[in-house]
């Protein structure tokens, strides 16, 4: 109901697919609606500012805003680290935050990364959710945000929801702290999308098997089962 | 009598010579040349300055020996590669080389500068098929993952997957190929792959 719903609104996006459907991905008409949606939002706008962003700003003062809020999820990380039962990293992650947070001046010094054994993890709901047992469900593309499945949305949708910039105030310092969050995080990425456009005959199927297969292997914290390719 | 052993123990000899050179393990086989391209990236004006053309020529000296190609491509092929004639697999071996090789050279131009973690090998030394894992380590992030995975062959080891960030090369081809085979046939597949590295040229 919800999927036809949304379809309605992305009439065009709806188009039947040709060929095979892929099992993972039931919902590619819509996905590919919101797809191209976010293909051309990142062309005309999100690029572009990242570009700008990298062109302006010195690398070493983006580094400073990419370890501040790199800082901040590392008590998620943790938080999550627990949740999965993993003790020894969830403390590792929370001693990187104490030391970053004092020593590093509010994150801005990535100092732990300089001890031994004090390395950063990759955690998040979507992958705690994956190790209490939960699937993936269906491939789900969401806007602005990208590539995601309806566990990692669930997961997403709950990190968000408890970070701790949500309770930042006055509102224009939390919305600028967002904003700079995703330009950021964005401006990381460049590279990245390059390579991918490059190496992608069909770059929405690529993206999608390589995000599927990129939160398998994290659940897993990089060792996944060896799936067997004959 | 001693002649013969004589000519026996020179035979041995000989016959060790290039054993030697095919029995380095896989673990220090990727160490060496990983490091030996990344110090002639480091040394190189031209590359430094951009030039793809100089970086994809030294890939292909340096590492391309390393690879089976024809293995990776089987591989991403899947069960559509037993309905390739021989003449169309040659090509699609060749176009998707070209490829890998292109999207290798990008990211090594991207991360070169990164620390580097080889990780000792767990394998038994009988073990003809293995993963070599090394980690590009970067400031404020988690390691990036990059798994070799190796098999023992006459000519040594060679290379049949890149894995990175947990993200396998062969298997994230699969459905791409599986999808273009399914439209149009084989030749569609040499078609577009061709198209693909006709227009990565350019850049």
């Amino acid at each position: 109901m919800r999927t036809a719903l949304l379809c309605l609104l992305l009439v065009s996006g709806c188009a039947t697919v040709e060929g095979e459907r892929d099992p993972r991905d039931p919902w590619e008409g819509f996905n590919r609606g919101v797809y191209r949606f976010n293909e051309t939002f990142d062309e005309y706008v999100a690029q572009p500012v990242a570009r700008g962003y990298v062109a302006v700003l010195h690398q070493e003062i983006r580094t400073r805003v990419s370890n501040f809020f790199s800082n901040i999820q590392d008590l998620l990380i943790g938080a999550n680290n627990f949740l999965q039962g993993k003790f020894e990293d969830g403390v590792n992650d929370w001693a990187r935050f104490a030391f970053n947070s004092t020593i590093g001046l509010f994150g801005i010094h990535d100092v732990a990364s300089d001890f031994p054994g004090l390395e950063k993890h990759n955690e998040d709901f979507g992958q705690t959710l994956g190790r209490w047992g939960a699937g993936p469900g269906p491939y789900l593309i969401l806007p602005f945000l990208g590539s995601s499945t309806v566990r990692d949305a669930a997961g997403t949708a709950v990190d968000w929801a408890v970070q701790p910039v949500g309770e930042v105030r006055p509102i224009e310092l939390r919305n600028t702290l967002y904003g700079l969050y995703f330009v950021d995080t964005r401006a990381q990425l460049l590279e990245a999308s390059r390579i991918l456009e490059e190496a992608a005959l069909d770059k929405y199927t690529f993206q999608r098997d390589a995000y599927l297969q990129r939160r398998r292997s994290l659940i897993y914290d990089g060792r996944p089962p060896r799936e067997k390719i004959e | 009598m001693r002649h013969v052993m004589k000519t026996a123990l020179l035979l041995l000899a000989l016959a060790a010579l290039p054993a030697a050179a095919q029995d380095v393990p896989p673990d220090t086989l990727v160490k060496n040349v990983t490091l030996e391209v990344v110090d002639l990236i480091a040394k190189d004006k031209d590359i430094k300055a951009g030039s793809r053309a100089k970086l994809v020529a030294l890939i292909e000296a340096k590492v391309l020996p390393h690879f089976n190609f024809t293995a990776m491509t089987a591989l991403a092929m899947g069960q559509n590669w037993t309905k390739a004639s021989a003449e169309q697999k040659k090509e699609l071996t060749e176009e998707f080389r070209t490829l890998l090789v292109r999207t290798y050279a990008s990211a090594l131009a991207a991360y070169s500068e990164q620390k580097l973690d080889f990780r000792p090998l767990r394998a038994k030394a009988t073990d003809t098929d293995v993963t070599v894992n090394v980690r590009v380590l970067q400031p404020g992030a988690q390691p990036v993952t990059l798994d070799y995975s190796m098999e023992k062959t006459a000519n040594g080891w060679k290379v049949y997957d890149v894995t990175v960030g947990g993200v396998s090369l062969v298997a994230n081809y699969r459905t791409e190929f599986a999808n273009t085979v399914r439209a149009s046939g084989v030749d569609g597949l040499i078609k577009d792959l061709r198209a693909k590295n006709k227009s990565l040229e350019k850049k």
